[in-house]
């Protein structure tokens, strides 16, 4: 009898302890979230104040608002040329992630399913260059992109993408380093995934007659379809981010994407903290909305790639 | 490309892929590939394999080379030897502080901001009610551009005057007087008066990185433990583990592959820190990075190319040492 009691004792007070635990734990993790969010969420709440009222509260902006309103907003989106920035990231943005995916789902596919000299080295190749930071090859990149050569005009479509004889200063640069750099995760990502798809799959369409093309086209690609949606979240919030590549390769203010324009209009123009709050969330925007409603294929972008490493 | 010998292309299972680098075939199987799909499949790879190695390793070994001259861009390139390496290491000021700005980036996100993530990852793994929602409120800091973080991070770190939160916060609640206010990105002098060149305002910066790195290595970590097989830790529990005793001595050593990813990260991040301290100050007074050297001595305010490359050299060895660790382990994987 007493043996039961005992145990009974035991469990309840187990119980106890787990719970007050886990009670220690949410208080934990909310004091943290909170310090998390806070910068994000005053952000926002200075994008809401008029700077006026900050100014002549004593307080400064350690007080409780009179009025919140969508004056910096409105200043900031009528005295700047947002819509374009946000369509010079557009017209960056949507071109490369399409470029990198097209590209490294072919040679993903080429490395995982065809076995031929020195793939392991191509592939280790492409992965390592993409860890490269950006910095090492910036020197030589800039020069390289000044170059006007006789054999440039010659390259199809170059008189349209171009409109001064160079890829700096051009969308079209920006598209190729993007492209380039990020091929390499990709590539390993993908390759990664077909690895797991059956093989025996293009050995019969192969023995059925079709040809690289057709298995890549109908067979390999609509299967890689939920690897193809997660990269294609992970490549738009990071081309969307890029800061170093249109710092560097761009000179024209107005052909810059809209995280290296703000760049340019907080040193020059933005008079104070709240236009620049704004501006700040306005950039955030797509990026954050993009993660809320694709979550799930952000995260698994993420770990795909360090699933296997 | 010499690699793509198309004898060599036959469908092959997809474990052999990696071996059949060095093993000797010893049967020639029929190939399924016809001529017109051996000349696709060299396509396929042929060209972003060119393009890749012209704009990504080609551009790195230019580095290397253009290191050794004193190019300016306008000058014919003339050889130095290795004067830009010994004016580096000797007489230029800014390199020192900077290579320790770099280590301690380093070390703050190897002792702080990556143990952290694990920690949370850790957390938030057991079936607790609003861990989707902590987890979004910690990765949220992730979707956003470095340079954001910066100007985020600078409406809190603004000196009073400019209505910086933190100064104002402070003062508010006599913490400290109006004109001891710290200048939290202004201040390069030494902190805690070490005779080490680690200013001030590099660990506001810092700090910040921190907010988006945490939140990043999070994720990574909680796919990893969603993936240790359960049974691993019901084993552990039956034999008498606690919680803490299961995770180090259970689940982090089957976690070496994940382990090693993140640890890989964490060094390509810190090497790679560039975007906050260009938007605070273009990266100087306190703030100098290796990246940032780079760019103001070649492109953004000097044009020292051979300079600024052997400076990138620096950086380019520095890294090779992450990549190795982490191109050995995908090799292992593959074997």
């Amino acid at each position: 009898m007493s043996a039961t009691v005992m145990a009974g004792q035991r469990t309840t007070r187990n119980r106890a302890r787990r719970r007050l635990s886990r009670a220690g734990l949410h208080i934990f993790l909310s004091v943290l979230a909170f310090i998390f969010a806070w910068p994000m969420l005053y952000a926002v709440y200075m994008s809401l104040r008029p700077y006026g009222e900050i100014v002549i509260n004593p307080n400064g902006p350690f007080s409780l608002p009179s009025t919140l309103n969508l004056d910096n907003y409105t200043t900031v989106w009528n005295g700047y040329p947002f819509l374009g920035y946000y369509w010079n990231t557009a017209v960056i943005t949507i071109p490369a992630v399409i470029l990198t995916l097209w590209i490294s789902s072919m040679l993903a596919f080429a490395i995982s399913k065809y076995s031929w000299r020195l793939n392991l080295l191509v592939l280790m190749l492409f992965t390592a260059g993409n860890l490269l930071p950006p910095q090492v090859i910036i020197v030589p990149l800039y020069r390289l992109y000044n170059l006007t050569f006789a054999g440039l005009p010659a390259i199809p479509l170059f008189a349209q993408l171009s409109d001064n004889g160079r890829v700096y200063d051009q969308f079209v640069g920006l598209i190729l380093i993007h492209t380039t750099f990020q091929t390499g995760f990709c590539t390993f990502v993908l390759s990664n995934y077909m690895k797991t798809l059956s093989k025996e799959l293009v050995e019969a369409a192969m023995i059925d007659g079709a040809g690289v093309l057709a298995v890549y086209r109908r067979i390999i690609l609509p299967l890689c379809t939920p690897a193809l949606a997660a990269l294609a979240t992970l490549l738009f919030t990071w081309i969307y981010n890029d800061f170093f590549w249109a710092l560097m390769l761009f000179k024209t203010g107005d052909k810059r994407p809209i995280t290296a324009a703000l760049n340019n209009l907080s040193g020059q123009f933005f008079t104070d903290p709240t236009q620049v709050a704004a501006a700040s969330v306005m950039a955030a925007i797509p990026t954050i909305v993009v993660f809320l409603a694709l979550q799930r294929y952000f995260v698994s972008g993420l770990t795909l790639g360090s699933a296997k490493g | 490309m010499s690699q793509l010998e198309p004898e060599a292309l036959t469908p092959a299972p997809a474990a052999v892929v990696g071996a059949g680098v060095s093993k000797p075939r010893k049967r020639r199987r029929y190939s399924l590939l016809t001529r017109r799909d051996k000349l696709v499949l060299a396509l396929m790879v042929g060209i972003p394999l060119a393009i890749f190695l012209a704009l990504i390793w080609g551009m790195a070994l230019v580095s290397v080379g253009l290191a050794f001259t004193n190019w300016d861009g306008v000058q014919p390139i003339k050889f130095v030897g290795l004067d830009n390496f010994t004016q580096l290491f000797t007489t230029y000021p800014f390199f020192w502080p900077a290579l320790a700005h770099n280590v301690l980036w380093l070390l703050v996100f190897v002792g702080f901001a990556t143990p952290m993530g694990i920690l949370l990852a850790v957390c938030l793994d057991r079936q607790m009610r609003g861990s989707r929602i902590y987890q979004t409120i910690f990765f949220t800091p992730v979707v956003l551009s470095l340079a954001l973080v910066g100007f985020i991070w600078e409406l809190q770190y603004a000196p009073l005057a400019a209505n910086g939160f933190i100064d104002s916060a402070l003062v508010n609640m006599h913490l400290v007087g109006a004109a001891d206010a710290p200048d939290w990105l202004g201040d390069s002098s030494t902190v805690f008066g070490l005779p080490f060149p680690i200013s001030q305002n590099i660990l506001a910066a810092i700090l910040a990185a921190c907010w988006r790195h945490i939140g990043y290595i999070m994720v990574l970590y909680l796919a990893g433990l969603k993936s240790v097989d359960p049974s691993l830790r019901e084993a552990a529990a039956i034999d008498g583990a606690n919680e803490r005793q299961t995770f180090f001595h259970v689940v982090f050593p089957v976690m070496a592959p994940i382990n090693v990813v993140i640890v890989v990260v964490t060094v390509i991040e810190a090497l790679r820190a560039f975007d906050i301290v260009y938007i605070i100050n273009k990266g100087k007074f306190g703030l100098e990075l290796l990246s940032t050297l780079i760019t103001n001595n070649s492109i953004s305010e000097a044009s020292l190319l051979g300079f600024g490359s052997a400076i990138a050299v620096v950086l380019l060895t520095i890294s090779l040492v992450p990549i190795g660790i982490y191109l050995t382990r995908v090799m292992r994987s593959e074997d």
